[in-house]
């Protein structure tokens, strides 16, 4: 699962700014490197990094390279990225741990024993495996606040289907190549849609707009269609957030 | 309340500013005004911040009337305008008295134009920028019947111009390279390098996609990346070898490689080319590039020191030069037509 001969890279992203990179291929340990090594630049608050991310095996610093030399900022990152091997990093305190009640299966879920099926799996073990794996937010992306979670076992490298689902609703939990993705609104999607939760991942409105945060764990808990019916009744999520240390 | 009141609009008609920066890691990309340099030049015009508000319009404007007297500006594309059936020239600022009317008819060259008002649009900022982003459901299109609320002016003068910038027909963009501009072999860059695009008529404010005759520019190898950021002016090139530029409203991340990055100083170039405009791509070392966005961050900065006043009646403009030489009075270094 590691890439212990994947050397990063650091690129220029046009003018707008640097991406470390940690692997070629989306694994759980470039992801990993990804998220420790931008939590350790962001710690060093630079003033020419205007904001940073990261995606699923990179980390990215907003700079201005009209203004700022690429060379000279390039050096500094290639420093940090030399003090360690990043891939053992730690992830940044301050994550949270979020544990989202969401139905499997029933009219709310169709795609649950499809997907089981997929991946070789009977339904309570493929049930066990969704509620029994602590994921990570590895990014966010596609929509506003809208995370892939993983990493979910060997046995769930499915594929996406050829054809879209054409209305996947918002809160769904759709699982494909060993990822998991909460929608954050009704999408089309070739992922399968194995889960329904209340969780809304994008609240403009709110104090907390984004809930969700990349390096934040999310483990879901399996509740009943009526419960899920009861929750949204209340206009709540049933979500319970605990910071790690 | 001080506003404009929309009696009538157009279907594209949005408020917009310089965008919603800081969420890149949340998944929101930074949205804001397609043509980011007509923001600037409305904001030379009326003498005030970037920053303010304004209405981006796409195709057609619409009716609004000034509940206040108003100074307004007209930038981006060129459209009819008229205040109190009086023609208003584009590029210009102009003052709206209380209770006028002022009418945006359909665009003549280009594709975003710009309304923008003494002390700007002071509708809803949702973290933190009024730019309307509506696929993320920040903000909405103006509906006829809205009153967008303007804040207050500390004035100044009107029937000012700028010199007319020649980015509305498409042309020349000049690209640097993207993290994945080397996965392209040598003869793909070479022949992106040498086609004629054509702006095809499917762009909007995420991406523009850009037509061409040949093969397309596919390359197997960049073909199986792992998603990842985008920047504004991303030239993405999609599995059937189709390039896009995107845009203002693209996703924060992709998974189709970049064969260069727009750079932003040409990208008004790309937002304003109107369906069917050619456009040619000249690849620039990231030096360059730098180089070239440095001199064009100069230029946008002196953007308030290039405003001339606006001269109505060329019949009168040489009645004034015919005078001047007569008396003899003027020097021959002083401009009379840059005092007004």
């Amino acid at each position: 699962m590691s890439e212990p001969d994947f050397t990063p890279i650091i690129r220029s992203v046009g003018l707008a700014g640097v991406l470390v990179t940690f692997g070629d291929r989306a694994t759980d340990s470039a992801n990993r490197a990804a998220i420790a090594f931008r939590g350790a630049v962001d710690a060093l608050a630079w003033p020419e990094v205007a904001e940073s991310s990261s995606t699923l095996v990179s980390a990215f610093f907003r700079v201005d390279l009209a203004e700022h030399s690429y060379d000279a900022f390039r050096a500094r990152l290639a420093d940090v990225l030399a003090s360690r091997d990043w891939t053992q990093a730690g992830l940044p305190a301050g994550r949270a741990l979020w544990t989202i009640p969401a139905v499997f299966g029933t009219d709310r879920a169709p795609q649950f024993s499809e997907a089981a099926e997929a991946a070789g799996l009977t339904d309570a073990a493929a049930l066990a495996d969704l509620t029994g794996t602590r994921l990570r937010v590895l990014t966010l992306g596609f929509a506003p606040g809208q995370p892939y979670l993983g990493t979910l076992g060997a046995a769930w490298d499915i594929p996406r289907q050829v054809g879209l689902t054409p209305n996947v609703p918002a809160g769904a939990l759709v699982a494909a190549v060993r990822q998991v993705c909460l929608f954050a609104k009704d999408t089309p999607t070739g992922w399968r849609h194995v889960g329904q939760s209340a969780f809304a991942c994008f609240r403009p409105d709110a104090d907390v707009p984004f809930p969700l945060a990349p390096g934040d764990e999310v483990q879901f808990s399996d509740i009943s269609a009526a419960e899920l019916a009861r929750i949204e009744a209340h206009g709540g999520d049933g979500a319970v957030r605990e910071v790690l240390g | 309340m001080r506003g404009l009141v929309v009696h009538q609009v157009g279907p594209g008609v949005a408020v917009q500013d310089l965008g919603r920066p800081g969420f890149l890691a949340m998944g929101l990309t930074r949205g804001g005004a397609a043509d980011v340099r007509a923001v600037h030049e409305g904001a030379a015009l009326l003498g005030q911040s970037p920053d303010c508000a304004v209405l981006e319009m796409v195709g057609t404007g619409g009716t609004f009337e000034a509940s206040e007297d108003m100074r307004i500006a007209l930038t981006g594309a060129m459209m009819n305008a008229q205040i109190d059936g009086a023609a208003a020239a584009w590029n210009a600022s102009h003052r709206v008295p209380k209770g006028g009317q002022l009418v945006i008819g359909p665009t003549r060259t280009g594709t975003y134009g710009y309304l923008h008002v003494g002390g700007g649009f002071e509708t809803p900022a949702p973290l933190g920028s009024r730019a309307t982003h509506q696929s993320c459901g920040l903000g909405a299109l103006v509906t006829a019947g809205d009153v967008l609320p303007v804040g207050s002016d500390r004035g100044g003068d009107v029937g000012l111009t700028l010199p007319q910038d020649a980015r509305f027909e498409g042309g020349g963009v000049r690209i640097v390279p993207s993290m994945q501009t080397l996965d392209f072999a040598d003869d793909i860059r070479a022949r992106f390098a040498t086609t004629e695009f054509r702006r095809d008529p499917r762009a909007n404010r995420q991406g523009v996609r850009l037509d061409s005759d040949g093969a397309g520019f596919a390359n197997p190898k960049a073909l199986s990346i792992v998603s990842e950021v985008i920047v504004q002016g991303d030239i993405q090139i999609t599995g059937d070898g189709t390039p896009f530029v995107l845009m203002a409203e693209s996703q924060t991340t992709g998974g189709y490689p970049r064969i260069g990055t727009v750079l932003p100083c040409d990208l008004p170039r790309v937002a304003q080319a109107p369906a069917g405009a050619v456009l040619r791509f000249e690849f620039l070392s990231l030096e360059d590039g730098r180089d070239v966005q440095a001199r064009a961050n100069a230029d946008w900065a002196r953007l308030p020191a290039s405003v001339v006043p606006l001269v109505r009646d060329p019949a009168m403009m040489q009645d004034l030069l015919k005078y001047q030489l007569v008396s003899g009075a003027v020097s021959a270094t002083h401009s009379e037509l840059d005092e007004g």
